[in-house]
């Protein structure tokens, strides 16, 4: 995500932070470096000099002079500065009674816009409301049958009973150009179909086109006027370049956007555009596009997102998505099971899972804070995931329970089911049997287990995290490593 | 080789629409030495033209060292000077696109999700067939929904044959089954339309590598050329994307889509400096017949408009 423009001003301000008390001068100086940044990550030049203008003012202001830590306190004024140039956060969709709430999508060609219907589509249908999504892109050839399916899969495999509903005039599409105006029709028989359908929301999906483009525009402000939408939604690609000013102030104009999408965020783009689009606007950022499936539509907070641009990492976002997969339920059945030291490996199977619908492991680790740079360049290896679940399938029910059973030949067994070898096998069991320990412990060993909990925890080898082999070493202290796994293997042999 | 249109007008027919359009005043060219402020300027343009700082600051060092060799002088006119420096930085490159002596012509398309790749391959489709060459399209893109009924929409159109493989396929089989028909049937080109994929996907782009290898090694010399799909809106992660795909797949040219908004697409020039891209068509329409041979002066020319 914004990895790139933390790094950049990262350097910049930590040139600042070695100076000890600064001037003026080294503000107006760090400013030049942040200016840079800023530009490289695509914020329009007009947009970084008023930026840079206010930071300086700010930094004046408070007198940084006498700061003893300047670089952090410039730190503190940028992030600021940041977080109030993307927000306010605004994640909400207004939806009105009676039903249905009109959503119109808009953008250039290639914003993303089909897939981010898909997206909107399955986000209201976790939160229980019914969708219907119509197709008033009558221009690219198949976009009606694109969106077509986009709409079906949502509806079979989204989360949550609300229903997703699909509506098409396929017999209005024609070559590029030669039907405009007839999008009108169909988006007004959409809504029309939705109100008697009852269902919540509508989303229109309209053509892609160029902001100067004076025709497929007036259509646009022709739709607006004849469904009068409730949210008009501007789709804007993260990695667009200075254009985004352009082109989003055409819309606006035109259409008075209530909110943006920014797609393709899983990019490696610094996505600056996010700063320029929200000044030309003044519309709030409402979603981001992180990924090719539909549920990958994330909430966009900027406080979190001017954080992730001064690298502070977004470990709130982390915990919203473990929420997000792994019901209360499951978590307080889990619970229960390792205060009692009876977790399985099934459970462990499930926690492996749910882990996995979290995203890509990459993703994950990328939202750590500190980690973010660090995993630039590293290729998280998501195969050996899938190792790991195939030696937990080969395993009877019986071992899954009781670890324990396993001796030399089951191990071979199970080695050979998986298509891994025995050491794989044995590496998975110790790891597991670490894990069932230090579960025990935190959970029932009153305050002296938790702390041996902790600390067992902090001598852990990264190593042992499956997958993540080649990532950098966290630091670890100590050899205890070799007796505590003497021991554990007495306590094996005991156990047997 | 006079296969595309090379009307430079194109670039500046399109650009007059753009200053009506968004009310913009050409402002007179800047005069005089090189001051502050006409840096500034300079410096101004580039960046809306997404030329991006590092290779702007580049230009504008070169700007420098010449006014201090006293290569031109204060009387001249600064721009008009840069303006001729980078035309004559971006002519030295050959742009046609390389034809197999016999046998088919084999072009890879690839580019980011939503850059233009199928318009853009319908284009040259057009293109080949107004010429009279027969052309084959492989609709090697079998993970995003309706792309293959896209792709033959297309087909159907321009009158020209498709191969096409199961949704949710190996696309290296579709390529395959396209380079054994292109040779069987005496094709003259073969088009590859692929999957559009973020290149910090990795998997993808070993999938796209393989896809190359597959055509390599059915025709010596195939593919003889692989274009890059770029928008004319991409900012300075291009040159990540470029970077990236020409490591998969050794990209040799870039299609400038999406050229007739009010984007420069200056991202090219840092593109072709630091990676040696050229780029060799643009693509100013939506219509078949909207692709041109880049023209280095008009893009220049443009680029430099407020």
């Amino acid at each position: 995500m914004f990895e790139s423009l933390s790094q950049g001003l990262g350097s910049a301000l930590r040139n600042l932070s070695g100076r000890g008390r600064i001037s003026e001068d080294n503000v107006r100086e760090a400013m030049a470096e942040v200016r840079t940044a800023l530009l490289e990550a695509d914020v329009h030049v007009d947009v970084v000099s008023d930026f840079c203008e206010e930071v300086v003012a700010a930094a004046l202001g408070r007198e940084v002079t006498r700061s003893l830590k300047p670089g952090d306190e410039m730190i503190g004024i940028v992030h600021e500065r940041l977080t109030e140039l993307m927000g306010p956060v605004d994640s909400h969709i207004m939806l009105v009674e009676p039903v249905p709430t009109i959503v119109m999508m808009c953008g250039l060609q290639g914003s993303g816009k089909t897939t981010t219907c898909g997206k909107l589509a399955a986000y209201l249908k976790g939160r229980g409301k019914s969708v219907m999504v119509a197709a008033a892109d009558l221009q690219r050839p198949a976009a009606v049958e694109q969106l077509g399916i986009v709409t079906a899969q949502v509806d079979r495999e989204g989360r949550g009973s609300a229903k997703v509903h699909f509506y098409a005039e396929p017999e209005k599409c024609a070559e590029y150009g030669r039907v405009t105006g007839v999008a009108v029709g169909v988006c007004r028989r959409a809504v029309k179909a939705a109100r008697n359908a009852g269902v919540d929301v509508v989303i229109l999906d309209t053509a892609g086109r160029l902001h100067i483009d004076d025709a497929l525009m007036k259509e646009l402000e022709s739709v607006n006027r004849a469904v009068n939408p409730h949210q008009i939604y501007l789709i804007v690609d993260a990695m667009v370049g200075q254009d985004a000013v352009n082109s989003a102030k055409a819309f606006h104009e035109r259409l008075a956007v209530d909110g943006v999408i920014l797609t393709k965020f899983d990019s490696d783009t610094r996505g600056g555009a996010a700063l320029s689009v929200k000044r030309v606007t003044g519309a709030p950022i409402k979603f981001v596009g992180t990924g090719e499936r539909f549920e990958d539509l994330e909430e966009f907070h900027p406080q979190r997102m001017a954080g992730r641009i001064l690298g502070m990492g977004d470990v709130v976002g982390l915990v919203e998505r473990a929420q997000q997969e792994v019901s209360e339920d499951e978590a307080e059945r889990l619970a229960e099971k390792m205060a009692e030291g009876r977790l399985t490996m099934d459970d462990f199977l499930d926690q492996l899972r749910s882990m996995r619908r979290m995203g890509p492991m990459k993703q994950l680790l990328g939202m750590l804070p500190g980690v973010g740079a660090a995993m630039k360049d590293m290729d998280v290896d998501e195969k050996q995931l899938d190792r790991l679940e195939g030696i937990v399938h080969s395993m009877t029910s019986r071992e899954r329970e009781n670890i324990k059973l396993l001796n030399k030949s089951r191990v071979k067994r199970i080695a050979r089911g998986s298509g891994t070898s025995q050491g794989e096998v044995n590496k998975l069991t110790r790891q597991f049997e670490m894990l069932q320990k230090m579960t025990k412990q935190m959970a029932g060993g009153g305050m002296k287990g938790r702390i041996n909990a902790i600390r067992e925890l902090s001598k852990a080898d990264p190593s042992m995290i499956p997958g993540m082999s080649g990532m950098p070493s966290l630091g670890r202290r100590g050899t205890t490593k070799t007796t505590s796994l003497k021991r554990r293997f007495k306590q094996r042999k005991k156990g047997r | 080789m006079g296969l595309f249109a090379t009307t430079a007008g194109a670039i500046r027919r399109v650009l007059a629409r753009t200053r009506e359009v968004m009310g913009g005043s050409l402002g007179g060219p800047l005069s005089g030495p090189l001051s502050a402020e006409v840096i500034d300027e300079i410096e101004g343009r580039l960046m809306r033209a997404d030329v991006g700082p590092g290779a702007t600051t580049a230009i504008i060092d070169e700007l420098r060292a010449s006014h201090r060799a006293g290569r031109f002088t204060g009387a001249g006119d600064t721009i008009e000077f840069l303006k001729q420096r980078l035309k004559q930085r971006l002519q030295a490159v050959d742009r046609s696109l390389l034809m197999a002596p016999d046998g088919p012509t084999v072009i890879l398309m690839v580019g980011v999700n939503g850059s233009g790749k199928t318009t853009s391959l319908a284009k040259m489709a057009a293109s080949f067939r107004s010429r009279g060459q027969s052309v084959i399209i492989a609709a090697a893109d079998t993970y995003r929904a309706a792309a293959v009924s896209q792709l033959e929409i297309w087909a159907d159109r321009l009158d020209v044959d498709i191969v096409k493989g199961a949704a949710g396929g190996d696309p290296a089989a579709v390529v395959f089954d396209a380079v054994t028909a292109a040779r069987a049937r005496g094709i003259d080109v073969l088009l590859i339309d692929t999957a559009g994929r973020l290149h910090t996907q990795r998997n993808l782009m070993r999938q796209l590598t393989k896809i190359r290898g597959v055509a390599a090694k059915k025709i010596a010399g195939a593919p003889h050329e692989v274009l890059l799909v770029l928008d004319a809106t991409a900012g300075q992660n291009a040159i990540r994307q470029a970077e990236q795909f020409k490591a998969a797949v050794d990209v040799t040219g870039i299609f400038l889509a999406k050229l007739d908004g009010t984007a420069k697409g200056g991202i090219v020039v840092a593109i072709q400096d630091v990676l040696g891209i050229p780029v060799k068509l643009i693509g100013v329409g939506e219509t078949p017949d909207d692709v041109e041979t880049f023209e280095p002066d008009a893009f220049i020319e443009a680029m430099f408009e407020p």
